[in-house]
């Protein structure tokens, strides 16, 4: 590369949109960790014993681990004693019963962020669980989806009035133990959504929580567990924010999901959490463990994802592949810009025999971005007949930044198939230029070239947010090619 | 003389260090089609990236009006919504972005620049098919990705197909014929001829003569070392095409 900035390194940048503080009274503990605190968080809650002791057992073996270092991302040391692990926006009464009580502050932030509720959200046909810091505030068509016998609920709600399936379900799929991060969740955990479709339902509607980051030094730790009972069908969508700060804040999220014989989870996230500035200073440690688990015939788990948020993202949304015939698919779009850092792919695990699993990943990297594919394909010796597609392709803007693949690939039944595609390719000048030449702004050009590349994973977002990735792509790419 | 479309005065190009135009004149009034001929190396290309606005051309001397108006202070997108239009020499692949997407893109950059409305889907669509038939493209084109798996005939068709949606008033072909067969070369001139209007100018970037078969030029000039050396009608051409380069330089 030439010294001189390119025609693709000129552009300006823009500042990040949903950066706003809303001012709320919170209910804050002080920071720390200890069983005190994990107490604490639990009779604030109201729980019941078992999840108390669940937290525990998860607070015990954390203090045992040491935090993993294997990813392809570089940040100073986290202090975890300085974070504090519960925040609440502070009401008057016990808790928002309806629209009217919540803090109208708090719907102007959601008003921001283009959260649609109220009549909004009947228009767009979503059902929104929003979650502000720790505390769910607004939860739309509950009735209607009732009526469909659907449970969609915050997490802290769901223990309450389904006890038995929290105990069933919860840690089956990541357990408590499962990772360092993991383990930090399940102690903390302060609330998150919980979706149960019953057997033969297709859930009526797209459900959707955002989630948003907003009191200063706090971690987010939601938990969210979906259950697809045999022959259910449920469409979800996570979209996340969070304000600009200079430091940064940890969030380190779990998500399982249990697929039962011939139900279908749809999992989609679009993740736009605060990136940090042009410099790096402040920004999103998007830590997360998401996991799914077909367990019956022919189960199918799909996860797709867009990321262009965070300082640094870590998380390999992945499939447990039992029930024989299941398929798993992971379509992911990583945007690393300025000095933004992504590790992220997935895991297939093929367990039972004619097991499917499809994976697309779609990294793109600006300025000083480094964005790294790290996945797994497992055909353990009962796979028989197994079959996995992958395909990982690179998209390189300027000469700052970069890409890095790591497939690692484990078979261990002859009769399983496994194949790998990779690609690496750049934003050219000549493709800029000759768009530019056709009478097509800079800013336009880019966002048509990277989405022709994102192509493959677009589609298979739900409709209505297609459309939001794309722009969210758009403005986070802003300012890497000029 | 009816108003010059495309006036060059004196201009001196610079690229990556190198003197590559030498005090270029050249006026192109509207109406007309005037072929620029030279050897390999003579700035050619040179010439149509400048008038497109391409980065990395360095003027270091000289002007360039376009219908009336400073041309190169404007930047190329400027340029191209007011009606400049380069087909390229090696038209780039765009994987996955669709044909008539960027088509469109395009049309409407052009007709916002215009004061025009934006062309809805259903008149585009009537639009493109239209002037596809002319170019002899087939439907499923649309869906392709911009130049993706072109062979070098599809993608010069293309760039015609493009200009013949675009309208420009001035149109710059940087080697269009090469690499065509000649039925292409038939399909790619009557594009052209279609486009003809005594509202439009045309410079005709080219190696060889056979192209001037088929559009007949106005005017032919030729190029050596970053310099207009020799101009005349279409029967220069032909000398050129008999004699070759060599003997230009040396009369000039």
């Amino acid at each position: 590369m030439t010294e001189t900035a390119t025609p693709l390194e000129d552009l300006v940048d823009r500042q990040y949109r949903h950066g706003f503080v809303t001012q709320i009274d919170s209910d804050t503990v002080a920071p720390g960790l200890n069983e005190d605190v994990v107490r604490l968080i639990s009779r604030k809650k109201h729980e019941p014993a078992f999840l108390t002791e669940w937290r525990l057992q998860a607070l015990r073996h954390w203090l045992t681990m040491k935090e993993p270092h294997w990813a392809q991302a570089k940040y100073p040391p986290i202090d975890y004693q300085a974070i504090s692990y519960y925040s609440a926006p502070r009401t008057k009464t016990d808790g928002p019963k309806s629209l009217a009580d919540v803090d109208p502050k708090l719907l102007e932030t959601y008003e921001k962020l283009g959260v649609p509720l109220h009549e909004r959200a009947r228009l767009a046909g979503v059902a929104v669980d929003a979650v502000f810091d720790s505390v769910s505030v607004a939860t739309t068509f509950k009735a209607r989806l009732a009526e469909a016998g659907v449970v969609f609920a915050p997490f802290s709600e769901a223990v309450q009035s389904h006890p038995h399936l929290i105990e069933q379900y919860l840690g089956s799929v990541v357990p408590q133990t499962d990772n360092f991060y993991a383990a930090l969740n399940s102690a903390v955990f302060s609330d998150g959504s919980f979706v149960y479709v019953p057997k033969g339902v297709r859930c009526p509607m797209e459900l959707s929580t955002y989630f948003r980051i907003n009191a200063m030094n706090t971690g987010q730790f939601e938990r969210t567990l979906i259950i697809a009972d045999e022959g259910a069908y449920v469409s979800y969508l996570e979209g996340c924010s969070a304000p600009m700060r200079d430091e940064n804040q940890l969030h380190a999220a779990v998500v399982e999901l249990v697929a039962l014989e011939s139900a279908y989870i749809k999992y989609s996230t679009v993740q736009n959490w605060y990136p940090g500035d042009a410099n790096g200073v402040g920004g999103i440690y998007n830590f997360v463990t998401k996991r799914g688990e077909c367990r019956g015939r022919n189960s199918h788990i799909s996860w797709t994802q867009v990321e262009t948020g965070s300082a640094i993202t870590w998380k390999y949304p992945s499939c447990v592949l039992r029930g024989a015939g299941s398929i798993g698919e992971f379509y992911s779009v990583a945007t690393v810009n300025n000095h933004q850092q992504a590790d992220t792919g997935t895991k297939m695990i093929h367990i039972g025999p004619d097991t499917r699993s499809t994976i697309i990943s779609k990294g793109i990297s600006a300025g000083h971005g480094q964005n790294t594919y790290r996945g797994l394909v497992k055909m353990l010796p009962s796979a028989h007949g197994a079959r996995n597609f992958t395909q990982c392709d690179s998209l390189l803007m300027g000469g700052k930044c970069g890409a890095h693949t790591f497939p690692y690939v484990e078979v261990k039944n002859p009769s399983a198939t496994v194949e790998h595609e990779a690609s690496t390719s750049k934003i050219s000048d000549d493709q800029l230029f000759y768009c530019l030449q056709r009478g097509i702004s800079a800013e336009d050009a880019v966002n048509m070239i990277v989405s022709g590349f994102c192509k493959s994973v677009f589609k298979e977002l739900p409709m209505e947010f297609a459309v939001e990735a794309q722009n969210l792509l758009a403005v986070s790419l802003e300012g890497a090619v000029g | 003389m009816s108003t010059a479309m495309l006036e060059i005065e004196d201009l001196h190009v610079k690229v990556g260090g190198a003197s590559v135009l030498q005090g270029l004149t050249l006026a192109v009034p509207a109406g007309e089609v005037h072929a620029i001929m030279g050897p390999n190396g003579s700035g050619k290309s040179t010439l149509a990236y400048v008038l497109a606005g391409r980065p990395g051309y360095e003027v270091t001397r000289g002007a360039v009006r376009y219908q009336g108006r400073d041309l190169l202070g404007l930047a190329p997108e400027e340029r191209a919504r007011r009606g400049v239009f380069l087909g390229f020499q090696y038209p780039v692949e765009i994987p996955g972005v669709n044909n008539v997407y960027l088509l469109k893109a395009a049309l409407n950059a052009v007709r916002r620049e215009r004061g025009l409305p934006e062309v809805d889907a259903f008149d585009f669509l009537a639009l493109v098919r239209d002037k596809m038939r002319l170019m002899h493209m087939e439907e499923s084109f649309l869906s392709r990705g911009v130049n993706e798996g072109f062979s070098g005939g599809e993608k010069k068709r293309n760039e015609i197909l493009q200009m013949l949606v675009l309208e420009p008033q001035l149109a710059v072909l940087d080697e269009t014929d090469s690499g065509l067969d000649i039925d292409a070369l038939k399909v790619v001139a009557n594009g052209v001829n279609s486009l003809r209007s005594p509202k439009r100018a045309f410079l005709l970037v080219t190696h060889y003569q056979r192209l001037l078969d088929h559009v007949t030029p106005d005017r032919v000039h030729v190029l050596v070392r970053g310099r207009i050396a020799m101009s005349g009608d279409r029967t220069l051409a032909l000398e050129l095409e008999r004699r070759g380069y060599d003997w230009v330089g040396a009369a000039a």
